[in-house]
């Protein structure tokens, strides 16, 4: 039986690429901003089943990984909202 | 720093100081213009004089300036360059007082002599060029400081023959940069030595040898007008009349053909090119283009591309004298590439001269010239009377010379018959000129051109010129024995590349 | 300890930080913090010079938790042109921006980009590179939508996008450095990194992830419209700074950190990519009909040129023939930057004076701006690689080494991009020097021109002439007098 960590890890992989292959399939901005940060969580998963990986040993999970997903997110929010912001202006701009 | 270190950077400095400022000039300020043109070419000529003396006398002249680990900018004095360095200077002192004459209330004059003054800077520093890497940095910059003077008229076919000519010699320079390149990781950072470098080292396969001579020959050829690389030259003809004069006289096909001299005799070293066998590749290209350029003279009727075809066979005859194994054939090869710019500036100036004065552009409209502007003519005759070959002007000695060394060499028998035959395609090309123009009946009316009010048949800065260069091309057979004349000079190049 | 590192990194941050709250000395914050930042970088460069590499734990904290910024010959190089670049730049864009609304808009996002570059050249650790990468990246973007056109507006949405992926790529591969090693400092890296299966992935991501970025054929394709839409003063920080730091990157990544699990397949590879870059960008930048599009597609190109490097680099050995190559790499990129961005402002100007730059109408320009014209010349030297330019030096050592190498593939790729690039340069010289008026009456010379001189000036002169500088700083202990080889 494959171990908590090595599923979320996969997981993380899985999400990523679902998230890419929106983001180079769909058509609407908005759909591939959420594609993105689909991607996005996959990867901060499985940095987070990074941390883990000596869960089996009883090991104290790492603290680095967390500190980088948490970086991470911080990262995504900022460009999302930049991505959303030019999304508006681009509405906004075929609309005069 | 002493003299013997930065004369040959005070020699570049003396154009290229000049030039930059001149392009910072107003249009009008046509006095400070001429005195910096006319101070730059003067101190250039002293300095020159001052280098002539002391190389003569085995003095050691360089300047060094390291770009990067081993890759060094060096401008070295040998007796060759000092022939090439001074022809360009006399010569530029000259085209500027004509071209001062000649552009008289054109447009854009300062953007012209600024160019200009660049030019002959790239010239100079080709000529004085130390090793293959300075003579490629400068061989490169000499096609940009061209290109606008080609293209100076605005007219879109003055931009078309400057995109033509530089199709060609930037590719061309490519081919040479791409030698030059690898010569230099088989051999070693290659400073121009007297007999030849390559000669000595043995573990540099011969092949390989042919290959890189082949691409620097094809590189240097485009801008010495090697058929079949000459095809810009004349398309370059719709520059105005001091260009095409410096430009075949002086300094791009010259620097071609003075770059094939120092790679064979300088970089291979002559006896070992010849025991290559590239030397005989060389000698047919040249004798190719000695009869190709004159056949081609013949059936044109505008008169500087008539002239462009007569440069495209004369400027092989150095290439053709490089390729004679002797000290002969040495020295008749290298006293044409002085007497060959005397004269042909001289046949480009009158060019200028009846298109200026009479709107005169072909040789069907040259009838009575002569008597019209008898000046101008002469100096046309004295030069086309050399290009032939006729003593006492100068051509006549180059063409003894190579004949003697052809004769001497054994092996070079054709040569006789390419010299004979391209001395009576010239004779045939340019006796007729002679004969409209003193004996032929001047129109009721010349096709145009500006007709000068004076005593003159034309602006004396025009009329001058010409004549001074004639002279000269007169002297320089006349007096070819006495000291310092180029064939002397010529004599001790050959006697300081053979004895090594 | 360095305190000085910090400077380049927290001077323009606080800039941005000024510019945001004061708008009305928008420009004095903005000049203020581009004019320290090159002294801080000019006292870099000076130090390393004399003392090989620079080191700063950030808060005092060791690497392995804390984070290491560290200047060498590279990065000092690289940052002392990012600062120069972005001053004059910076200069420009004072004048171009006319209204003090604008103005306001743009310094503020340019210092935060400043400051996400300064510290990525002077990062020490792999995931505040990441970080660094990211904000230099939304910075870029959020400057290249400050046209407001749609079109402007599309080219960044686009740019954004594939930007992020690229970044996400490089995360993902950082993540499995981490669980391979436990480490991201980049020195500690490279004693632990072994050649294997993981690693090879990890690079492998990495380095997709940052050709994105660098806009490497076949990802370059976001470049160009970006570029063409983006304010001249942005253009030319995109072109000469910005992609020039993906590069950067990649370099670090491959010759200092991951050398050991590296092949010349691989390398070959990269080589690849970069020979098709030069030639897919300078046919299209000859067929382009805009001059900053001609731009765009020359920067793909020249791009192409500083990947060419890597295979020849690593296939020639350690010793004093690949640290003259490696000279030649800095001056190449370094002579790129200065003389793309004299090319973008110079082009700003004739897009202001004439309202278009459409290259087949651009006759009559030498009249109009002479100035300019002289500053395009320049750089279109730079660009083609003719002498007294650094890129010719540069070009020369980069054949030389290639032949020496036995990989000769590349020397007709460099001499077919040179053929084309003399090509586009002279197309764009031979119509400003052409007759016409679509450029509008003359103008003698306008303050506006200024740092666009001064850079093509760089670019063209000082870097050719004083190259010997370039390698004194780049090879520790180098002595470039006399050194034959």
């Amino acid at each position: 039986m494959l171990s908590a960590e090595i599923i979320y890890g996969l997981t993380g992989v899985g999400l990523f690429t679902l998230g890419l292959r929106a983001t180079l399939l769909q058509a609407s901005l908005l759909a591939r901003i959420l594609a993105i940060n689909v991607c996005g969580a996959g990867v901060f998963l499985m940095f987070v089943s990074i941390a883990y990986q000596g869960l089996a040993q009883m090991q104290v999970p790492d603290p680095v990984p967390h500190a980088l997903v948490l970086t991470g997110i911080v990262v995504a929010v900022s460009a999302t909202a930049l991505a959303l912001a030019l999304g508006r202006r681009l509405r906004e701009s075929k609309d005069e | 720093m002493s003299l013997s270190n930065s004369l040959p950077l005070l020699i570049l400095l003396s154009s290229l100081l000049p030039g930059l400022a001149i392009f910072l000039l107003r249009e009008e300020s046509f006095r400070l213009r001429t005195a910096l043109n006319l101070f730059g070419a003067s101190v250039k000529l002293i300095l020159v004089g001052v280098m002539i003396w002391g190389v003569f006398h085995e003095q050691v002249y360089e300047t060094r300036w390291t770009l990067a680990p081993g890759l060094d900018l060096v401008l070295h004095a040998d007796a060759l360059s000092v022939l090439f360095v001074s022809l360009s200077t006399l010569l530029w002192l000259v085209t500027t007082v004509y071209a001062i004459g000649y552009l008289e209330d054109s447009p854009h004059r300062s953007r012209f002599f600024g160019f200009f003054s660049l030019c002959v800077t790239a010239t100079v520093g080709l000529a004085l060029a130390g090793n293959l890497f300075t003579f490629v940095v400068f061989y490169e910059f000499l096609t940009l400081a061209t290109y606008p003077l080609v293209a100076h008229k605005g007219t879109p076919e003055a931009i078309r023959g400057a995109r033509i000519y530089l199709a060609y010699t930037l590719a061309g320079g490519m081919a040479l940069l791409i030698g030059a390149v690898w010569l230099r990781t088989l051999a070693g950072p290659l400073d121009f030595v007297q007999g030849g470098i390559l000669g000595g080292m043995d573990h540099l396969d011969p092949w390989t040898l042919r290959w890189i001579f082949l691409l620097l020959i094809v590189g240097l050829g485009v801008k010495a007008a090697l058929v079949p690389l000459h095809g810009w030259l004349p398309q370059a003809m719709v520059a105005p009349a001091p260009v095409s004069a410096l430009l075949h006289a002086v300094a791009v096909v010259k620097a071609g053909a003075f770059g094939i001299v120092r790679v064979v005799y300088d970089v291979y070293g002559v006896e070992f090119a010849a025991s290559l066998g590239v030397l005989a590749l060389l000698g047919a290209a040249a004798a190719v283009t000695i009869i190709y350029g004159s056949v081609k003279a013949l059936s044109q009727d505008n008169l500087k591309k008539r002239l462009a075809y007569s440069t495209v066979s004369q400027v092989s005859y150095i290439a053709l004298g490089t390729a004679i194994l002797g000290p002969l054939a040495t020295v008749g090869g290298m006293v044409h590439l002085v007497h060959q710019g005397v004269m042909k500036i001289t046949l480009f100036f009158a060019a200028g001269n009846y298109a200026e004065a009479l709107g005169v552009h072909r040789v069907s409209e040259m009838d009575g010239v002569g008597r019209r502007m008898p000046g101008t003519t002469l100096a046309f005759t004295i030069g086309a009377l050399g290009m032939i070959g006729i003593p006492p002007v100068a051509g006549f000695v180059s063409k003894w010379y190579l004949g003697l060394g052809a004769a001497e060499s054994g092996a070079a028998l054709w040569v006789l018959p390419v010299l004979v035959g391209s001395s009576l395609l010239n004779a045939a090309y340019f006796l007729p000129i002679l004969y409209r123009a003193w004996f032929g009946q001047p129109p009721a009316k010349w096709p145009g051109g500006h007709t000068h009010a004076g005593r003159w048949e034309i602006n004396q800065a025009l009329l001058w010129p010409p004549l001074l260069t004639a002279g000269l091309a007169l002297a320089a057979g006349l007096f070819a024995a006495a000291p310092y004349s180029p064939l002397e000079w010529a004599r001790l190049i050959a006697e300081r590349e053979y004895s090594l | 300890m360095n305190n000085l590192l910090a400077l380049p990194v927290v001077l323009p941050l606080l800039g941005s930080l000024l510019a945001l709250v004061w708008p009305r000395r928008a420009d004095w914050a903005g000049l203020g913090a581009s004019v320290a930042a090159f002294v801080a970088a000019g006292h870099i460069g000076a130090e390393v010079m004399r003392n090989a590499t620079l080191e700063l734990a950030v808060g005092g904290w060791a690497p392995g938790l804390g984070i290491a910024l560290r200047a060498d010959g590279l990065s000092a190089s690289l940052l002392l042109m990012s600062t120069l670049v972005a001053l004059a730049a910076g200069l420009y864009a004072t004048t171009y921006f006319a209204e003090a609304q604008k103005r306001a808009d743009f310094w503020p996002l340019w210092l935060l980009m400043i400051t996400a570059l300064h510290a990525l050249l002077l990062s020490g650790d792999l995931f505040n590179i990441y970080v660094t990468l990211e904000l230099l990246g939304l910075a870029a973007v959020a400057l290249a939508a400050l046209g407001g056109s749609r079109a402007a507006l599309q080219a960044a949405v686009r740019y954004l996008t594939v930007g992020l992926l690229g970044s996400l790529a490089f995360l993902t591969g950082v993540g499995l450095i981490y669980a391979g090693y436990g480490t991201l400092d980049m020195v500690m890296l490279a004693g632990r990194v072994d050649a294997e299966p993981a690693t090879w992935v990890a690079l492998a991501l990495m380095t997709a992830g940052l050709l994105i970025k660098s806009a490497l054929f076949p990802m370059h394709f976001w470049l160009p419209s970006a570029h063409a839409n983006a304010p001249a003063p942005v253009s030319a920080a995109l072109s000469a700074l910005v992609v020039k730091a993906a590069f950067y990157l990649v370099l670090r990544l491959w010759l200092d950190v991951f050398d050991v699990a590296l092949s010349q397949a691989s390398a070959g590879l990269l080589g690849l990519l970069g020979a098709s870059a030069v030639i897919w960008g300078s046919w299209q930048a000859y067929r382009a009909e805009r001059l900053k599009l001609l731009a765009a597609y020359s920067t793909v190109a020249q791009i192409g040129y500083l990947f060419l490097f890597i295979p020849v680099l690593l296939a020639t050995e350690p010793g004093e023939a690949r640290d003259l190559l490696f000279g030649a790499l800095v001056l190449f990129a370094l002579t790129h930057g200065f003389s793309k961005s004299a090319f973008f402002l110079g082009a700003g100007v004739i897009l202001h004076r004439a309202g278009h730059d459409r290259i087949a109408e651009l006759g009559g320009t030498s009249r109009a701006l002479p100035v300019t014209t002289f500053v395009l010349a320049l750089a279109g030297i730079a660009l083609i690689g003719l002498p007294p330019s650094g890129t010719f030096l540069a070009k020369w050592q980069l054949m030389t080494s290639a032949i020496a190498a036995g990989q000769w593939l590349w020397i007709p790729v460099i001499a077919i991009g040179t053929l084309l690039a003399g090509a586009y340069v002279f197309r764009v010289l031979g119509h400003a020097f052409g007759p016409g008026e679509g450029v509008g009456p003359s103008l003698a010379w306008a303050r506006a021109e200024l740092p666009a001189l001064l850079l093509a000036l760089v670019a063209t002169a000082v870097l050719g002439l004083g190259a010997a500088q370039v390698w004194t700083m780049v090879v520790p202990g180098s002595n470039a007098e006399g050194v034959s080889l």
